[in-house]
């Protein structure tokens, strides 16, 4: 398509992993050698029948997909507009979008001869994720993360020492995904000879973007064959939806629509308390500013010497003040747009959907389905939207019993 | 030739190893930071290594973490930074001072004005953590435009391969990072360094200086001995952390100064 020039949004990244000025390789030395081996025994994967013969298997088998594409009938006629769909990525096993991508990453890493996996998480659905298919395979898990994320998620904790991961709670920084993905490489590059870091979003250093998108990329792949065979032959979507924090399940239902111009696409951030001079927002994109940070160039929340903020969001899975250098690149050259969605107006959603679906959303995709609540009712009853509902509430029931006044001692 | 390659070809028609100190600029406060940078050179101090504060310093164990976190609650900054390197220059002009940190702060000034004034206030060379070669035009190939060292990092997984890419751009001294891990970690064993080192200098004439894991004037001198020289980070960031008095901070760094010039 021709657009600013460019003739494809699906060709990067570049030899050198950035998507224009975005994503590169910001490591230390100590590491270099290994992205590149990573990256190569990547390339080879990626074209080998073997690996994503074994890859379906247990996507079909193991995680349960394809994930249903449920026309949501209620939620349509509530919004009175837009005819609205919803990828029902929270029926994988574990209960998010985050094991497509884990999936992957282990086979790889088992290929690579590695025994040791670490992670990073927010919410602890990546977490549980990887305990989970490292369990599967008998190899050794250590999940960093934050010591107050370990506190407002303490199910996902208990879900994955019940795994058998070793969950290492970071005091480090100020105790959140950031410094949990710090205390991550720290490890990394002391146990670099034995261990895969299995990294849970579309960031981080060259080739984990574009790896973690092809993983993830299932997600739109299979939207565009169940939209056909719900709406006929070669209708695609005309709008899709998707929340961000880092961004993978956002990019995993954008990318195989990058090149059909017709497709709006648009990412929601986390507007937190609001995206204004008091900082207390995860939007990077609408907040942000470009910056390094965790092996890539990408738009930061960050202070004007170039010191990384904190993010602030009602989702810990969101909590994040980077964004994938992909979504940047696509910001920057406007084929996607991206809007942020508050605390309130997530909380709001994660209702409705309750009431009117029968699905208890997580909060990350109820900031989706806010940004669609407010969309919808503008558009024509044949417009189509497809939304992500990337993962299930039951992880958030505390959090929101709390925003709510509702006492869960019984 | 910049301070750096002077002090080094000094040391070297004197049969000496060098020994380099690093300290967090702003770490307690500015004023207490430059009492230390200022006694640096009579304690012994050949090279110093001047840590510009980050939120976010992944290759560094707990010590300099705290230490930047230190600096950063007590309000650093870039310009403060530069201002205690301004501030050293008027009392000594030949000491060589390497910046040593992470390519954000950087970027957000902008390439060009960070080296207009990193140059104009006396810094001689950059270690930057997070730009392997890989990224060189962002900042190495610049920085040597504008007449500084760019010192990299070598490390336990450069394998001869790669070392030639990682030597290309490299000047004033090359930096080996002596273990797999970060900052502060166990202590290397001279015995285990000393082919790594061979290793690096059969490939380059720079001088090749060992750091990460030296906390002893023992440790100091058994790596110095098998390299051109040590550095020493943790162990004193570790005293000013303590809130040790500065005299007792330098007297430290006199002693493992003294450990690396037995070698």
């Amino acid at each position: 398509m021709a657009e600013d020039g460019i003739n494809s949004f699906m060709t990067g990244p570049d030899e050198q992993g950035r998507f224009g000025i975005f994503g590169g390789r910001f490591v230390s030395e100590t590491l270099m050698p290994l992205i590149l081996d990573l990256e190569e025994r990547y390339e080879f994967a990626k074209t080998d029948p073997a690996f994503w013969a074994e890859m379906d298997d247990l996507w079909k088998h193991y995680v349960g997909r394809p994930s249903p594409l449920y026309f949501a009938p209620r939620l349509t006629e509530h919004l009175g507009g837009a005819k609205i769909y919803l990828k029902r990525d929270e029926l994988n096993h574990t209960g998010a979008h985050k094991i497509n991508n884990v999936l992957g990453q282990i086979i790889l890493a088992r290929r690579m001869g590695k025994t040791r996996i670490i992670a990073e998480t927010g919410a602890g659905q990546h977490g549980v994720a990887t305990a989970t298919v490292c369990a599967k395979f008998g190899l050794q898990c250590v999940v960093y993360m934050g010591a107050h994320d370990v506190e407002r998620q303490a199910p996902n904790v208990f879900r994955m020492r019940l795994l058998g991961a070793e969950v290492i709670p970071v005091t480090s920084g100020r105790g959140t995904l950031k410094d949990a993905m710090n205390d991550a490489l720290r490890d990394w590059v002391t146990n670099v000879r034995d261990t895969f870091y299995c990294i849970g979003t579309v960031a981080g250093p060259h080739p984990y973007p574009a790896m973690v998108r092809d993983f993830q990329s299932i997600i739109g792949k299979e939207v565009r064959w169940q939209l056909a065979e719900q709406e006929g032959e070669g209708r695609l979507p005309d709008t899709l939806v998707a929340a961000i924090g880092g961004g993978s399940n956002a990019m995993g239902l954008f990318f195989p629509f990058l090149d059909d111009p017709s497709v709006n696409i648009i990412g929601v951030e986390a507007g937190g308390k609001g995206v204004d001079a008091r900082m207390q927002h995860c939007a990077s994109l609408t907040g942000g500013r470009p910056g390094v940070l965790h092996g890539n160039r990408t738009y930061l929340l960050q202070d004007d010497d170039g010191q990384i903020l904190e993010g602030f969001s009602i989702s810990a899975g969101l909590d994040y003040p980077g964004i994938g250098p992909e979504h940047s690149w696509l910001h920057d050259t406007g084929r996607a747009k991206y809007v942020s969605i508050t605390d309130a107006e997530a909380l709001e959603a994660f209702q409705l959907s309750c009431k009117l679906e029968g699905i208890i959303p997580a909060l990350e995709p109820s900031h989706a389905l806010a940004h669609v609540i407010k969309l919808a009712p503008t558009l024509p009853r044949d417009h189509i939207i497809v939304m992500n509902m990337c993962g299930r509430g039951d992880k958030d029931i505390f959090t929101v019993a709390k925003h709510l006044g509702f006492d869960m001692k019984i | 030739m910049t301070r750096i390659d002077a002090k080094f070809a000094a040391l070297k028609a004197e049969g000496k190893k060098a020994f380099v100190a690093y300290i967090m600029g702003g770490d307690p406060d500015v004023e207490t930071s430059l009492a230390v940078m200022k006694g640096m050179p009579g304690a012994g101090v050949d090279v110093i290594e001047l840590g510009m504060p980050f939120t976010d310093p992944m290759a560094d164990g707990p010590t300099i973490q705290l230490a930047g976190q230190r600096a950063l609650d007590g309000g650093m900054t870039m310009d403060k930074v530069l201002g205690m390197v301004t501030e050293f220059r008027k009392g000594d002009s030949t000491t060589p001072i390497v910046l040593m940190g992470y390519y954000n702060p950087i970027y957000s000034r902008g390439v060009e004005r960070f080296l207009t004034e990193a140059t104009a206030a006396g810094i001689d060379g950059l270690i930057v953590v997070d730009l392997p070669p890989e990224e060189d035009s962002e900042l190495c190939l610049p920085a040597q435009a504008a007449g500084l060292n760019f010192i990299r990092l070598a490390t336990p997984t450069t394998d001869n391969k790669r070392l030639p890419k990682v030597l290309q751009n490299t000047s004033g001294f090359v930096y080996y990072v002596s273990i797999t891990g970060i900052t502060g970690a166990a202590a290397a064993q001279a015995a285990d360094v000393a082919p790594e080192v061979a290793r690096i200098k059969a490939q380059t004439d720079l001088p090749v200086i060992v750091g990460f894991g030296i906390s002893t004037p023992d440790n100091a001198q058994a790596i110095a001995g098998i390299a051109d020289g040590c550095v020493v980070g943790s162990a004193i960031v570790k005293d000013i952390g303590a809130g040790k008095p500065v005299a007792e901070v330098l007297a430290n760094v006199a002693a493992l100064a003294a450990g690396a010039h037995r070698a």
